[in-house]
């Protein structure tokens, strides 16, 4: 550790300070990166941590605070020249061109603009080595629209480094990768730390940060709220650094699972774009149990968030509500049959942004008594329904005429959940509940979901969050290309064969078997 | 067998590169604009504009050339105004393209009007002549149709190759087309989006202008207000029909301007007797329609092309 103090400084930040309007993003935050070491940002959704390297790399400009990097002063707002000293950013999302290949892309403004040759085979000999160096295989000669989310990063990694990036910047790295994909990625970076890298990991993962960091620094609201020394401390304790207070697991009480309110047998959808539908998917959601379905983005949750909404018919296989096969299948049959949905993407399906907080409330209701008699809106019942929802799900806004896109994403989805929950449904389709809430939101968001299932309520959530599945399901099926694992009861798997599953490993016989 | 006749005559080809030199000219310049991101509807504008201008210059004085770069100039400058208010500013480039359509046109006429008011006929020059390359234009059929042309049609043809060669052979290209497939990915490598886009769409219109300025200088010796009748929005369709690559594009122009040819020629034969002209002149319009209907099918658009980029926002 001693030999870590010693080490050169080669990035300090000095006082930066950003405003959006009266959000103060970033309040004098200062810190230093030495060289050889992993330091984790940790904070909340929100806490300005994505904000502080957008600074760093030029793509905002502070209100005040300097940026050094080696010992220089790095120009405010200039992308280009935090590249040229040396910074390398991964963005969480990521700036690739699909079109084009893995080369194209990294060479994109690696040589002067106007000079007049492109030396593809050199630069394919120098990716090959970086490559090979830090453990980052992939085809160059790849399109990158083809290749998975885990290939993508590592074409950013890439990118980074063909231009002798000697500062790593990873903005939640790990969001999009299985739980395999993170263990190559980190030892990707044990690899760039042993060559004199230094390495900033962003993210809200206390276990990833435990299993990678030397140093922690932690955010919250915008603050610099405490800096420790990753052996120093623990989970919990930087937990409570990050949100302030203790954090409290949704506990589930032991309850027998009720009948099967929703069954699918061997059902298949068909493919949507890139998107896989369905192939041989069997499931049933019970009375009174969280049916978990873990899988790495793009697998066919969506296909299966479809189904049961309403919005695709199965083409093969067989489909039963409530004991009983349903004649027509619609969004507005999914409704009738009392399946609640809350949807993965609360910005383009789950709300309309420029409508009220009432017109929202009252999407999916409004054709029935009392919003409306023989074709006329009720609106002040309308506008009653929405101000309960506002008072029970303690949504912060300045009322109920308000445009929903003046509120925040926790406060839009607390609408969206009591809309969703407001009439008792029997079936709860949970797709990405709390992605991009702070834990704040996220507990309340869980809590509502966990009561729904003492209740008698059937919830089938779906996250790319394993340890959100893990925790909250009671039993769990990985999908794979549109196939469906067998149950795993809460408990039996470990994150790691969870894992082996999201990769598609397992999968080859059940096909087979299908 | 008439149809057999028209093929095999030179008179059939030649004319088909001559029409085809116009599109070649403006489809590339449009190429350039949606590669980079940026539809450009000004393109019919533009070739009027173009048109005019490269005419009125050598009318005033100039030599040949000179009036191919004053007309070049003229799209450049409604370029400027056309990147200006899609690119910084972000504006609609569907509205954009065609208020500056709207805008070139007009002020072709109105230019035209303060130059010469007294004029019922609009003056002639003296336009560029076939360069015959020695040896290459006695080849039966091929020297005649490819060799017989005038300098401008040479010039197209060898921007076939230039602007394929930046595009997918040089660092320039390379951003290019990047910034027309994810403009974030230029904006991270350090590239400014800003300034390639608009640098794009200025050329390209420059591009377009010379396209409109083959008609007046080469093709035909006088400015009309309806001489370039929707060959922009014909440019447009060959873009797409070209699925974005100079090569193919011009195959799309050389393609329809054979269309173009033979429906000329068609009239004159006895079938011309029974069927109304009319119908001969939809004949090329039909078969491109059907043409980008069979090619387009698999096209890449570039993702981004539309789609304005604010630096910053996420």
């Amino acid at each position: 550790m001693a030999r870590e103090v010693e080490a050169e400084v080669v990035l300090r930040l000095c006082g930066i300070t950003k405003r959006f309007g009266p959000l103060l993003a970033n309040d004098a935050i200062s810190f230093d990166l030495r060289r050889g070491e992993v330091v984790a940002l940790l904070g909340e959704n929100g806490a300005g941590k994505t904000t502080l390297m957008n600074i760093l790399f030029g793509h905002y400009t502070a209100d005040e605070g300097t940026v050094e990097v080696f010992g220089r002063p790095l120009p405010p707002g200039q992308p280009r020249a935090a590249l040229m000293a040396g910074v390398g950013m991964v963005h969480q999302h990521f700036t690739l061109a699909d079109n084009m290949t893995v080369l194209e892309n990294i060479l994109i403004g690696t040589r002067p603009i106007l000079s007049l040759r492109l030396d593809m085979r050199a630069a394919r000999a120098r990716v090959a080595r970086l490559a090979a160096d830090f453990g980052l295989a992939v085809d160059p000669g790849a399109r990158v629209g083809t290749l998975s989310v885990g290939e993508r990063q590592r074409v950013e990694i890439l990118k980074a480094l063909y231009r002798d990036a000697r500062i790593l910047i990873l903005d939640e790295p790990t969001a999009v990768l299985t739980p395999q994909e993170t263990a190559a990625l980190f030892e990707t970076l044990r690899k760039a730390v042993t060559l004199g890298l230094s390495v900033i990991f962003i993210s809200h993962k206390l276990g990833e940060v435990m299993a990678i960091s030397s140093r922690v620094l932690v955010l919250r609201h915008g603050r610099l709220a405490g800096e420790v020394a990753t052996a120093d401390t623990d989970r919990h304790r930087l937990a409570e650094m990050m949100v302030g207070a203790e954090i409290t697991q949704p506990k589930l009480a032991e309850r027998a699972p009720g009948p099967a309110l929703l069954t699918l047998s061997a059902v298949h959808t068909p493919r949507r774009g890139n998107a896989p539908g369905l192939r041989g998917v069997s499931l049933g959601l019970h009375a009174g149990q969280i049916t978990g379905l873990a899988g790495v983005s793009g697998n066919g949750q969506a296909a299966l968030a479809a189904l049961i909404g309403g919005l695709e018919a199965p083409v093969r296989g067989g489909m039963e509500l409530h004991g009983l096969v349903p004649a027509d299948w619609s969004p507005r049959a999914a409704l009738a049959a009392g399946i609640a949905r809350i949807p993965e993407d609360r910005h383009r399906t789950g709300s309309i942004a420029d409508l009220s907080l009432t017109e929202n409330a009252v999407l999916e209701s409004y054709a029935d008594a009392p919003y409306s008699r023989k074709g006329w809106m009720n609106w002040p019942e309308a506008e009653a329904f929405a101000r309960r929802i506002i008072k029970t799900y303690d949504v912060r806004c300045p009322g109920p005429r308000v445009p929903i896109r003046l509120l925040s994403g926790g406060n839009m989805q607390k609408l969206i959940l009591g809309r969703a929950l407001a009439a008792g449904p029997r079936i709860i389709l949970a797709n990405q509940p709390v992605r991009g809430l702070d834990i704040g939101a996220v507990t309340f968001v869980h809590a509502e979901l966990v009561a729904a299932r003492h209740r008698g309520a059937a919830v089938l959530l779906i996250s790319e969050d394993l340890d959100e599945v893990m925790a909250l399901s009671d039993v769990i099926h990985v999908i794979y290309e549109g196939q469906l694992s067998p149950a795993f009861p809460r408990g039996s798997m470990s994150p790691a064969e969870l894992g082996i599953w999201m990769a598609g490993d397992g999968f080859e016989g059940a096909v087979d078997a299908a | 067998m008439e149809l057999f006749d028209i093929l095999l005559s030179a008179s059939f080809w030649a004319a088909a590169v001559r029409i085809a030199s116009p599109l070649i000219f403006a489809t590339l310049g449009e190429l350039i604009c949606e590669r980079a991101g940026v539809l450009n509807l000004g393109i019919e504008g533009i070739m009027v504009i173009g048109a005019f201008a490269g005419w009125m210059a050598v009318y005033l004085g100039a030599g040949l050339w000179a009036g191919v770069f004053v007309a070049m100039l003229a799209g450049m400058a409604f370029g400027l105004l056309h990147a200006t208010l899609t690119v910084p500013f972000g504006l609609s480039q569907h509205v954009v393209g065609l208020g500056v359509t709207l805008l070139a046109t007009a002020t072709a006429a109105f230019a035209y009007r303060l130059s010469l008011p007294e004029v019922t006929s609009p003056p002639r020059i003296e336009p560029f002549q076939p360069w015959p390359i020695p040896g290459l234009a006695d080849i039966p059929l091929i020297g005649p149709a490819l060799f017989a042309q005038t300098p401008l049609t040479y010039l197209a043809f060898a921007l076939i190759a230039v602007v394929s060669v930046v595009l997918y052979r040089t660092p320039l290209g390379l951003a290019l087309r990047a910034a027309g497939e994810n403009p974030a990915s230029v904006e991270a490598q350090g590239l400014s989006v800003t300034a390639l886009r608009m640098g794009a769409v200025i050329v390209g219109s420059g591009l377009m202008a010379v396209g409109g300025a083959f008609l007046t200088m080469s093709a035909f010796s006088s400015f009309f207000f309806e001489m370039v009748n929707g060959r922009g929005w014909i440019c447009i369709a060959l873009v797409v029909f070209g699925a974005w690559r100079p090569g193919k594009a011009a195959l799309g122009a050389l393609l329809f301007a054979a269309f173009d040819a033979g429906q000329v020629r068609l009239q004159q034969t006895p079938i011309g007797a029974y069927v109304p002209y009319q119908v001969f002149l939809m004949v090329p319009y039909l078969l491109s329609i059907l043409a980008l209907e069979l090619m387009s099918r698999r096209a890449e658009v570039p993702a981004a092309l539309m789609v304005p980029f604010n630096k910053g926002e996420r």
